[in-house]
């Protein structure tokens, strides 16, 4: 690995974070829209096949932002598709984000019942 | 034909009621503001002890109105109307405290212009001679109201400029035909605004035109000017909308508030040290500094005349959601040491 990963990683992933913040200060978008727009925008990308290259070219800076998931979503698609047909893409759409969406239902059961909430 | 009508909007009772107790209560970070020492009571959690924030709202209303009560040496069976509202779904803290107040209870729900709808309500119930006691409460609770209506602790929501803090607390008013304390001599039943604004998180916006519009309406109808009270106060506009409506009361009828008006959610924080963005919000925000802080006042005689218009914005999540405007209201109330 090149010494410039580092560097693209942290513009790229400043880059689409600074993105996320501009349009939560100048835009009346609630960080909900943000939160599913970036998944989408990242699952369009990536069905164009441009988000894979994203993540050689800039690594951590483009799989850490949310648009990474939609990516993700995409990819278990489409992969899942090609080994099982048209019914993969139901089957194969969760596949690689299971362990994002297990950890969050898992850590957050843990964390509910052995905090109570301040505010 | 009405009798008690003066104007468009506004009505004069012929034997203005009195405002014979109140309590308040409030929340660890309103307990914290330069108002402190106006409360009855400070809760030092912001659960009360209880299970759940909204729990905690109910007993913060409960121990207002039981605090009022006991000041006036009244009991709940005395009463005869129990006229409350709140912010949460069905206005469950009001209905949940009727529930052990055992006081024949009228819900009323006009977002955090409720204290001021409860006082008008009230003035027409006891002039009219329907009732010798009348307890009028609001209550508001941050958490409680952060998760129904904007973003819970959890979600890592971060606040904007022109957000406010919703204010944790209940205040309550007893309302009765004779005796010592302010009396309501005047009150004017806002119309609803709506210009557009469609920014949740931008409430005081959302409000003022309505509030300009009832205190230009209220001058209007009895012929006053801003110079006839010592103090207007509107509900919970903050920083912004304190702004426009100093701006649309000029421009709207001519009316210069800047010498005595103030708002409620801007003098219940230190908005230097107290990190609460725009000011305070909520039913509790005109409630708390009004039946704590400027009831003592007049009380001292340090205030004699004064004019409550407290604002509420009439939306719900759903119909943010679905695109709609933010509806304001705003009604005012006299209250006056004679």
């Amino acid at each position: 690995m090149e010494w410039q990963t580092y560097i693209f990683a942290f513009l790229v992933g400043g880059a689409i974070t600074m993105l996320g913040q501009l349009i939560l200060d100048f835009t009346n978008f609630t960080p909900g829209h943000v939160l599913s727009g970036f998944v989408v925008a990242g699952g369009i990308l990536s069905g164009l096949g441009l988000y894979e290259k994203l993540i050689e070219f800039a690594g951590a800076g483009a799989t850490m932002p949310i648009s990474s998931f939609g990516n993700a979503l995409v990819q278990g698609a489409i992969s899942e598709a090609e080994r099982s047909g048209v019914i993969g893409v139901l089957t194969g759409m969760f596949e690689l984000t299971s362990t994002g969406i297990t950890a969050a239902i898992v850590f957050g059961f843990l964390i509910a019942v052995i905090f109570n909430p301040k505010g | 034909m009405s009798t008690k009508k003066i104007g468009k909007q506004t009505y004069q009772p012929d034997n203005p009621p009195v405002l014979i107790s109140t309590g308040t209560v409030v929340g660890p970070f309103e307990g914290q503001g330069p108002l402190k020492d106006y409360f009855d009571h400070i809760y030092t959690d912001l659960t009360a002890g209880e299970r759940s924030f909204e729990a905690a709202e109910k007993e913060m209303l409960l121990n207002a109105c039981f605090t009022c009560l006991n000041k006036a040496n009244v009991t709940p069976q005395d009463v005869d109307f129990f006229l409350a509202g709140d912010l949460l779904n069905q206005t469950i803290s009001s209905g949940f405290s009727a529930l052990e107040l055992r006081i024949p209870y009228l819900g009323i729900y006009g977002a955090c212009s409720t204290s001021a709808e409860g006082l008008c309500l009230a003035t027409m119930l006891v002039d009219g001679g329907f009732a010798s006691y009348v307890l009028a409460a609001t209550s508001s609770h941050n958490a409680s109201a952060e998760r129904q209506y904007r973003y819970p602790t959890e979600y890592g929501f971060h606040r904007k400029p022109q957000v406010q803090w919703t204010v944790t607390g209940a205040g309550a008013a007893l309302v009765t035909p004779d005796g010592e304390g302010p009396r309501i001599t005047r009150f004017t039943v806002g119309k609803v605004h709506d210009l557009g604004i469609k920014d949740p998180l931008n409430l005081g916006a959302a409000m003022a035109p309505a509030a300009a519009d009832t205190i230009v309406r209220h001058f209007a109808d009895t012929g006053h000017g801003p110079d006839y009270f010592d103090l207007i106060v509107t509900g919970d506009l903050g920083k912004f909308g304190y702004q426009l409506t100093v701006k649309m009361a000029e421009s709207n009828g001519g009316f210069d508030l800047t010498k005595n008006y103030k708002d409620c959610g801007l003098i219940l924080y230190d908005t230097g040290t107290q990190d609460v963005h725009a000011g305070g919000s909520g039913c509790a925000s005109s409630a708390v500094v009004t039946y704590g802080y400027l009831y003592k006042k007049m009380m001292e005689g340090e205030l004699k005349r004064i004019l409550l218009v407290a604002t509420g914005a009439l939306h719900s999540p759903v119909s943010c959601y679905q695109g709609n405007g933010i509806p304001g209201i705003a009604h005012a109330v006299c209250i006056e040491m004679i």
